[in-house]
Formats: structure tokens, C-alpha cells, sequence
């Protein structure tokens, strides 16, 4: 059974991903990459991590993508036109990405072996309570490091786009 | 194979009263607007207008169902069917009433148990802001899109001072369950004051209770907040493209998203299925008195009639509720129903001030209602959430 989810929920995603790059309307890869965000929730939830599974589509397929349609829907751009040199770039560019996927497979397969399969549910550790441990206890200093990294760049965004109206 | 029977049984039941619900509630809004504004509403179709959500929806399906040129066809055919999912699915993890048993089987009055059912119900409230953004987008329309702009821009901001409202008690609850979270509640301070969480010790929740109701009203587009569909500036909003069933789908959507948010706010805030006041005192009554009362009410009117059909109806109606008041007092199915009833009780309440509020507010103004979620709501809920959580930590 969660074989079963797994191979289908695997298959949306990396059809998904794959989609984002070849539909040439922004608005169509936006929510192709919301599909992948999804899938990869789905995933999280059948290894046993609920918790991280429900942020991320909170955080990334809800609010994240929000913001990514309403911009693209805001500036309303067209689809992507071809350019001449179009033909050439996909000739080289599809055996170039085959070639990169075989590499990475092989430097897996050769440098990883043995290492341990993931179980599904297996993780246990990704309720609330356990994220909340980590979060605050074990990892608290690069937490509030991140936290404040976070509010510069907030400080920091708002503080040029001021620049740009005045 | 139990389990799959018993899921199958309690998701027929549940989307039965749903659908029943969603197509009752739009006669009981319109009844409710009439009379505030000292009409009489639907009164044609059936005794006091009752059969109107059945005309309503034959006519909507029969419609001729138009798809405009120049729409976007994918994304136009998928943003209805967005909405209304998402819309439907999060009853899946609200709890309705306590572990009962029947016929031999112990099960919970609700669909599955998460134990992170409250994170899944944000999750999927904010993948419904799609449906009306794609919507908007894919009409191809000037008004559409400013609609789908609005109501996408409307949501983020509100979802913020949604979140920090639900998350102060949580504090005192301890869990994401919302089986649990209405667990936390039961119980009386001082043998009679609810332990709900607008009650509760040792910050009542009335704040955020408060800020919660009002980002709810955002979150399901409803007046004040709906400016996604302003008639009088955007024709119809998101929704000017639509007819037919893709037309019921967002109507539907709204409807089921008011519920959804008023079943929240009754978990969260106020003790879910737990009584008013203790057993001791009588609460177990309450139901039996109120559908009573309800019938002499009508039986009352009934015999002072204002129009010729009320002789007959009315009464009828009396007696269908003292046959409720009846069935309350069954102690076999007691153990069902009372907690039913309170759960429905405030849920039903709070879906009246909905309608309340929209025949008493006019619209706000665009800026103001941003203005407003940031400037006003979203530091009254952080501030909220911060007193809370030092409270909770001092008491330990």
C-alpha cells in the first residue's frame, strides 16, 4: 500500500518537475511546481513526518506560490516566445541533462552502496513536540541566528524598495 | 475491512449533512437578511419558502452552461473544481462529538483523528486560495483578474493573524489534535464557568477569539471583507465568467468554507461538543427545553395566524419539533445526540452572526481592510500570543 502511494505520489512529482521546465507560460510552471511541492508533502507523510509534511505545504505550496502567481498574475506576462538560436539550444541541451542524470546515478550507485534504505513511516521523531525539541534546545543558536538573518533580509528588501518609490 | 466499512458509513453521513447543510444555509441566510431588512424572503416554493435550496440547485444545473472564447480552458475548468475541494475536505478532520459506540463498534464522531488535523486544515486553506486566483487569472477578464488579485493579497494578510490567533490556545491545549484540543476544554472552574478556551484560565482567549472571527470573515471573502467580488465595482469578481454548475461550484466553496470556519472557532474557542454548564445542573435537558419551546412558539402562531396557510403549517412544524424534544429525552440516545447538539448549537450560532453581520456592515474600503490586517489585527494577535505564552510559562 504505501509502495503503492509512493510510486504514485514519486511519478506526479517528477512529472510535475519535469513540466515546470517545458511549459512555456509562467502561470502553467508556477503550478506545476505547487504540483511538486504537494507530492514532496506526500512523501514527507509517508516516511512519518507529519508535521513537516503540513508546513510544507503551508509554507511552500500555500503562501510561497501564493506570492510567486499573484506576482506573475500582477506583471499578466505572456507565454515565452522561441528565439532562433531555440532549435540548437534544445539539440545540445536534452543529451547534455541525459548525460547529467546518468553521471549522478552513477556517482550514487559507485560512492553509496550500502547505505541505509528509508523506511516508510520509519521516522518517528517529526511530531511537533520532537521538532520543537530540536528547534529550541539542540539547534537554538543557529535558530536565532537564522531567525535574525531572516529579519535583515525583511529589513533589507523593505529599505530598497523605499529607495525605488522615493 | 471493519474500519473501511465503518470510514465508508461515517463519510456518507458526514457529507450528507454537509450537503444538506450547505443548501439549507443560503435559504436560512436569505430568510434571516429578509427579516433584518422587514421582508418576508422566500416564501414560494414550499411552506415558507423550504423547498427553494431543491428549485435553487435545479435551476443551476439546468442552466445553459457557457464557456466564454479567449479563456485560458485548462485553468478555467480546473479553478472551480479547486475550489470546491478544498473547500469540502477539511471537515474530514473535525471532531463532531466523543468516542461513542454503536452497534458493537467504537468509533469517534469524526472522520480520522491527525494529529496534526489543525495544520491540515491551514494547509488546505491555503491551497483554496488558488481556485479563486486561477479563476480570475483564467477568465481572461479585467474584472476577474482584480478580483483574483484582491482576494489572493486578502488571504496572505489575513492567514497571518489567523495563524498567531489559533496558535494562543494551542498554548494551553498543548497539541495539534483537535480531538485533544476539545479534550483540553471539558471541565468546569468553580463547578460551573466552562473550561473553554475563551474561558479558560490562565489568559482568556476573548482576543484572539475575536481577531480569529474577524480574519475568518476575510478568509471566506464574506461582508464586510468581500471585496474579491464588489459588485459595484467589479461586476462579479473572480466569478463574472462562470455560469451553471461551475457558477454553484465557488458558490458552494464559500458556503462550505463558512462552515468549516465556524466548526473551527467551536473547536478551538468554544469547548467543541462540551456543554454550557455541568450534567449536574441539568445541561442534559437543554436540547428537550429548546426544540419545545421552539414548537409552542409555533403552535402559538399557528393558532394566531397571520396568513390562511400558517394554520396548517405552523402546527405542523410544532408538532415535528416536539417530536425532536421528544427524542432528546430517549436515554439510549442521549449518549449520541446531546453532544451533537451542542456542537451544532454553537456551530449555528456562529454561522448566524455570519449572516448577521452581513445584513449589518457595508464594505470596507481596500486600503483600509489591508491597512487594517497589518497595522491593527497582526500586532493585536502577536501581542495576544506573547502575553499568553508568558502567562502559560509563569504558571509552569
Amino acid at each position: 500500500m504505501d509502495l503503492v502511494f509512493f510510486l504514485i505520489f514519486a511519478i506526479i512529482a517528477i512529472v510535475s518537475a519535469v513540466n515546470v521546465i517545458i511549459q512555456t507560460h509562467p502561470i502553467s510552471s508556477a503550478l506545476s511546481l505547487i504540483g511538486v511541492m504537494v507530492s514532496l508533502a506526500a512523501l514527507y507523510l509517508l516516511l512519518g513526518a507529519d508535521f513537516l509534511a503540513m508546513a510544507q505545504i503551508i509554507v511552500y505550496a500555500g503562501a510561497i506560490m501564493v506570492l510567486f502567481v499573484f506576482t506573475i498574475m500582477l506583471l499578466n506576462t505572456g507565454g515565452e516566445t522561441g528565439t532562433a538560436a531555440h532549435g540548437a539550444v534544445r539539440a545540445s541541451g536534452i543529451p547534455a541533462v541525459l548525460a547529467l542524470l546518468v553521471a549522478l546515478c552513477y556517482t550514487l550507485q559507485r560512492f553509496y552502496p550500502s547505505s541505509t534504505q528509508a523506511v516508510f513511516g520509519g521516522f518517528t521523531k517529526g511530531d511537533a513536540h520532537s521538532i520543537g525539541d530540536a528547534l529550541f534546545k539542540q539547534y537554538l543558536l543557529p535558530f536565532e541566528v537564522t531567525s535574525i538573518l531572516i529579519l535583515i533580509a525583511i529589513l533589507g528588501a523593505i529599505v530598497l524598495a523605499r529607495k525605488e518609490i522615493d | 475491512m471493519e474500519f473501511i466499512v465503518i470510514s465508508l458509513i461515517k463519510s456518507a453521513i458526514v457529507a450528507g449533512v454537509l450537503l444538506t447543510t450547505l443548501a439549507y444555509l443560503q435559504w436560512v441566510e436569505r430568510k434571516v437578511i429578509a427579516h433584518v431588512q422587514v421582508r418576508m424572503g422566500p416564501s414560494r416554493v414550499g411552506p415558507h419558502g423550504l423547498l427553494q435550496p431543491l428549485a435553487d440547485v435545479i435551476k443551476l444545473m439546468t442552466k445553459e452552461d457557457l464557456l466564454p472564447p479567449y479563456v485560458n480552458r485548462f485553468f478555467y475548468l480546473l479553478a472551480p473544481f479547486l475550489a470546491v475541494t478544498m473547500a469540502l475536505i477539511s471537515i474530514s478532520v473535525i471532531p463532531f462529538g466523543p468516542e461513542v459506540t454503536a452497534f458493537g463498534h467504537q468509533t469517534f464522531m469524526q472522520l480520522t483523528d491527525l494529529n496534526v488535523g489543525l495544520l491540515f486544515v491551514l494547509a488546505i486553506s491555503s491551497m483554496g486560495v488558488y481556485g479563486i486566483a486561477l479563476a480570475g487569472w483564467a477568465s481572461n477578464n479585467k474584472y476577474s483578474l482584480l478580483g483574483g488579485l484582491r482576494s489572493s493579497a486578502q488571504m496572505i494578510s489575513y492567514e497571518l493573524p489567523l495563524s498567531l490567533a489559533i496558535a494562543a490556545p494551542l498554548l494551553s491545549a498543548g497539541t495539534l489534535s483537535l480531538r485533544q484540543v476539545v479534550d483540553s476544554q471539558s471541565g468546569y472552574s468553580f463547578g460551573i464557568i466552562p473550561q473553554w478556551s475563551i474561558f479558560q484560565g490562565p489568559f482568556p482567549q476573548l482576543i484572539s477569539f475575536i481577531i480569529f472571527m474577524i480574519a475568518a470573515f476575510a478568509e471566506t471573502n464574506r461582508v464586510p471583507f468581500d471585496l474579491p467580488e464588489a459588485e459595484n465595482e467589479l461586476v462579479a469578481g473572480f466569478h463574472t465568467e462562470y455560469s451553471s454548475m461551475k457558477f454553484a461550484s465557488f458558490f458552494m466553496a464559500e458556503y462550505a468554507n463558512m462552515i468549516t470556519v465556524c466548526c473551527m472557532t467551536t473547536v478551538l474557542f468554544l469547548g467543541g461538543w462540551n456543554p454550557l454548564f455541568p450534567v449536574s445542573l441539568g445541561s442534559s435537558y437543554v436540547p428537550a427545553v429548546v426544540f419545545a419551546l421552539a414548537g409552542a412558539v409555533l403552535l402559538y402562531h399557528g393558532l394566531n395566524y397571520a396568513r390562511r396557510l400558517d394554520r396548517i403549517t405552523l402546527p405542523l412544524f410544532a408538532l415535528v419539533f416536539f417530536g425532536i424534544a421528544v427524542i432528546f429525552l430517549i436515554p439510549f440516545l442521549q449518549v449520541y445526540l446531546i453532544p451533537l447538539f451542542w456542537f451544532f448549537a454553537k456551530t449555528g450560532f456562529l454561522l448566524f452572526v455570519f449572516i448577521w453581520v452581513r445584513a449589518t456592515l457595508p464594505r470596507f474600503r481596500y486600503d483600509q481592510l489591508m491597512g487594517f490586517a497589518w497595522k491593527y489585527l497582526f500586532p493585536a494577535a502577536l501581542l495576544n500570543l506573547l502575553v499568553t505564552g508568558f502567562l502559560i510559562a509563569l504558571k509552569g
